[in-house]
């Protein structure tokens, strides 16, 4: 679902180090925005789980913790949703290259899980080449007032 | 804060009681690097409880599969306990409940390695 043409000035932009720390100031500003858009606790910290894997991805797989590369954060609160967007500046990364952790074969593979629990923990989850290199990824959760959304686990 | 390991003996089984958050970084590393002095030492019988982990993200799950495998490569077993809701959740939307025995009560977990 698109959030629509008429986007709303944004409650949080920045440009981070290829960073664990990043990882963290990226986390509690999404974690801020959703209690402040009055996201239900429990929606709060998987809306927050699903913006710290995504940066992981940028900074450790997308930047590879290049000093010269950075991440670019921007949310956007729209009503009843909010929409996190991370844009690494990597050599690119297609999700269709992924193997399936939850595949038999690959549950006791140490790494891979990211993705997965992403899309879990969000409504919507969009992986683009960003423009001009690099990878964009797209988060949007709805903001469900008084009720958690459960977490959309495979029923394979 | 970080993650803090603390290990006691119960007849054969080691319990690694652990505390904080297991993240990429240091606190996976340290996860790690117990599970590997343990085994080392010929522990090969593990109960981790996770009572107290107030975190844990996709690289500590892996870190705990990576133990999983490291102690059952060398005979052993690595049992889990005391997980909260949100630890559960995340086994279970990584369908890792199919590959760890958990545990809620810690009697049960230790006599789960007589049999």
């Amino acid at each position: 679902m698109s959030a629509g043409n008429h986007s709303p000035k944004p409650v949080a932009e920045l440009v981070l180090e290829s960073s664990l720390e990043s990882v963290d100031v990226a986390e509690n500003h999404a974690i801020a925005a959703a209690e402040r858009a009055g996201m239900p606790e429990e929606d709060v910290f998987r809306f927050g789980y699903a913006v710290r894997e995504a940066m992981v991805n940028a900074v450790v797989h997308g930047n590879r913790y290049s000093s010269n590369k950075t991440v670019g954060f921007r949310i956007l609160v729209f009503p009843g949703q909010i929409e996190v967007r991370i844009q690494d500046q990597g050599d690119g990364f297609d999700t269709k290259g992924v193997a399936d952790p939850l595949a038999e074969e690959n549950l006791l593979s140490q790494s891979g899980r990211g993705l997965a629990l992403i899309r879990a923990f969000v409504d919507e989850l969009l992986v683009a080449p960003a423009d001009g290199g690099g990878t964009t990824a797209v988060l949007r959760k709805f903001v469900r007032a008084g009720t958690e959304s459960p977490p959309q686990v495979s029923e394979e | 804060m970080s993650v803090t390991l603390t290990t006691r003996q119960v007849g054969d089984v080691t319990v690694i009681d652990a505390k904080g958050r297991i993240t990429l970084g240091e606190g996976s590393s340290d996860f790690r690097d117990s599970i590997k002095s343990l085994v080392a030492k010929g522990q090969k019988n593990i109960l981790v409880n996770l009572a107290n982990i107030t975190y844990i993200d996709s690289s500590g799950i892996g870190e705990m599969v990576s133990g999983f495998t490291t102690v059952a490569n060398a005979g052993g077993k690595l049992k889990l306990l005391s997980l909260t809701k949100r630890i559960q959740d995340l086994l279970q939307i990584t369908k890792l409940y199919t590959v760890f025995e958990v545990y809620d009560d810690e009697a049960a977990g230790l006599a789960s390695f007589q049999s």
